[in-house]
């Protein structure tokens, strides 16, 4: 579902703040009514990118096209087109007056008519959940009142496009689903066009159609949740989505699709299986998310092909989840619940037995080292 | 003290006067002051801190040489001679407007310094035009700019030297507090020049209390 001509495109966009390259050539279209998102470190340029699009700054390089023309680098035209989007900052800044004249601005701006802009700002009011709140002045409000006036006042304008740089970073769990919620709600409604900065994984996956990992100035994969989570086309890709085993190694056989690959470091036949067209002689890297790796203290008769016996030698607690990092031959990482662990008596020095199955193992082709 | 408490009716005429004149050119300064101050402060051009220091420097230039250059301009044979308004109060409007607009641009420029970028760059994506972006910035450093106003007013209504040399301290037509009080105490009405001083004060704590008021809105 690629549609010909997308409603905001960046062509060979490249920006830099004095010496620092912060975009490297970046090419990128959305297509209306998409929801995107753009995940990436702090510093890989998500920021910039979503500022250059809203029009707030020049880029040093490349075009813009919005709806299919050439977004000129000066002019009221910009303006015009500006005023077709909104953009939802990171920090939410309110202006110094009541909730309702922070709501009301964009429409004022825009010359509405005063009976319309009272009736639109109750209205958006009552979505966001701050009905009461019309008098308030904006800079007596919590975090999280904060970025939902924000968030009303971006869409009260009903803009084509709303940008979003990461809406619910400075808020807490409650108010962050809370925001998620409306954001979605407001994309299936409106059918609006959201691109959002997040380097909240699961934000990524729950709200977007599409996701582009942006790594150091460059859009180096772009794809829908599956492919980036399950297939990342690099390493670097691969560690910043959450695959903590990446293992080298090189494929050995394969047997109408199942491939061996021989891994470790002295290549003393630990073989791992996994579902791929790749060759024998190839040399690649081993893909397992540290969720699929299943623990139990006997070996496992299952469908999963991959079984290994492994000691731990460390265990760092994640909250509900316990992070284990065993020796099998090769180093893996594993996922497990507090509890499992807890069962499992997990502790380093302990023997037990690590699987995955071989649908849970992506390749990727390794590039001979120079 | 009794010619404050018993209304006395030259004094008052003073005051009003007064009032009229400083209020006058505040508001006419302002008008100059609070747009172009904008300007300046969102339009990135060449040689912008030289600007603002040569502003800054206006700051502190005596009051009786812009009375000085004033009487110049408009004494008949001045370049501004033809407008007949030496000794009236539209010369004292001119001269205390040219003392306080520097005051008044200066700190309208370092109030809008004072709204952060980010505001500023929020209300951009709102759509605002560079007008209503402004007038927003304005908004958001009113405690500033009212500062300004107050600070500005202050130094309008308080002044000797532009009265005195283009107002001429004439009676019933362009004198003023400071003149008049300058006036009684040559002439030994201590007194008088007291209890104006005095008055002087008062109005000037009534009108930072009404302005504190917009302030705080």
């Amino acid at each position: 579902m690629r549609p010909s001509s997308p409603l905001i495109e960046v062509a060979r966009l490249s920006h830099s703040y004095g010496d620092k390259e912060i975009l490297k050539g970046l090419d990128l279209g959305i297509a209306r009514g998409e929801v995107f998102a753009l995940i990436g470190p702090t510093g890989a340029g998500k920021t910039t990118l979503l500022r250059i699009m809203d029009l707030l700054e020049i880029p040093s390089s490349g075009e813009i096209y919005f709806d299919g023309q050439r977004v000129p680098r000066s002019g009221k035209q910009r303006l015009a087109i500006r005023r077709r989007m909104s953009f939802i900052h990171q920090k939410p800044q309110v202006f110094n007056a009541s909730v309702y004249d922070n709501v009301a601005c964009g429409l004022n701006w825009r010359g509405e008519a005063r009976n319309k802009i009272v009736a639109k700002v109750d209205c958006i009011l009552e979505t966001v959940g701050l009905e009461g709140y019309k008098n308030r002045n904006a800079r007596t409000l919590s975090g999280g009142e904060a970025q939902r006036v924000a968030l009303a006042r971006s869409l009260v304008l009903q803009p084509e496009v709303l940008l979003l740089d990461e809406p619910t970073a400075n808020l807490d769990p409650v108010s962050a689903t809370k925001i998620e919620e409306l954001l979605s709600t407001a994309a299936r409604q409106r059918n609006t066009t959201m691109i959002m900065a997040t380097h909240d994984m699961s934000q990524g996956q729950q709200l977007a159609d599409r996701i582009g990992v942006l790594l150091d100035g460059r859009l180096v994969q772009t794809g829908n949740a599956g492919d980036i989570f399950r297939s990342p086309q690099s390493t670097e890709v691969a560690h910043f989505v959450g695959v903590e085993n990446i293992i080298g190694g090189i494929v050995i056989a394969n047997d109408e699709g199942v491939a061996t690959i021989s891994v470790g470091d002295d290549h003393h036949g630990i073989g791992i299986q996994a579902v791929s067209g790749c060759p024998a002689g190839q040399q690649v890297y081993a893909c397992i998310r540290p969720e699929d790796v299943t623990l139990t203290p006997m070996l496992y008769q299952s469908s999963a092909r991959n079984s290994f016996q492994a000691r731990v030698t460390r265990v760092t607690y994640l909250g509900p989840l316990s992070r284990v990092e065993m020796d099998c031959g090769f180093r893996l990482i594993g996922l497990v619940t507090r509890i499992s662990a807890e069962e499992l008596n997990l502790q380093a020095g302990h023997e037990l037995y690590a699987t995955f199955k071989a649908t849970a193992v992506h390749l990727m082709e390794r590039k001979s080292r120079q | 003290m009794e010619l404050i408490v018993s209304f006395d009716p030259e004094v008052m005429e003073i005051t009003a006067r007064t009032l009229r004149i400083a209020g006058t050119s505040c508001l006419l300064a302002s008008l100059i002051s609070l747009p172009l101050g904008s300007l300046v402060h969102f339009r990135r051009f060449r040689g912008k801190r030289v600007l603002v220091n040569i502003i800054q420097t206006l700051f502190s230039v005596p009051t009786v040489v812009i009375g000085l250059l004033v009487f110049v301009l408009l004494s008949r044979t001045g370049p501004l001679g033809d407008l007949d308004i030496l000794f009236t109060p539209a010369a004292m409007v001119i001269g205390q407007m040219i003392l306080i607009t520097p005051i008044l641009l200066g700190l309208t420029i370092s109030a809008l310094s004072g709204v952060g970028k980010e505001v500023v760059e929020t209300a951009t994506s709102l759509g605002a035009s560079g007008f209503q972006l402004a007038l927003l910035s304005l908004k958001e450093a009113r405690y500033a700019v009212v500062a300004a106003l107050i600070l500005g007013f202050g130094r309008a209504i308080s002044e000797l030297g532009i009265a005195m040399m283009v107002g001429g301290n004439i009676r019933g037509f362009t004198r003023v507090m400071t003149t008049a009080i300058s006036l009684a105490t040559t002439k030994g009405e201590l007194e008088l020049a007291l209890a104006l001083g005095m008055l002087l004060l008062l109005l000037a704590l009534v009108i930072n209390i009404a302005l504190n008021r917009l302030q705080q809105r």
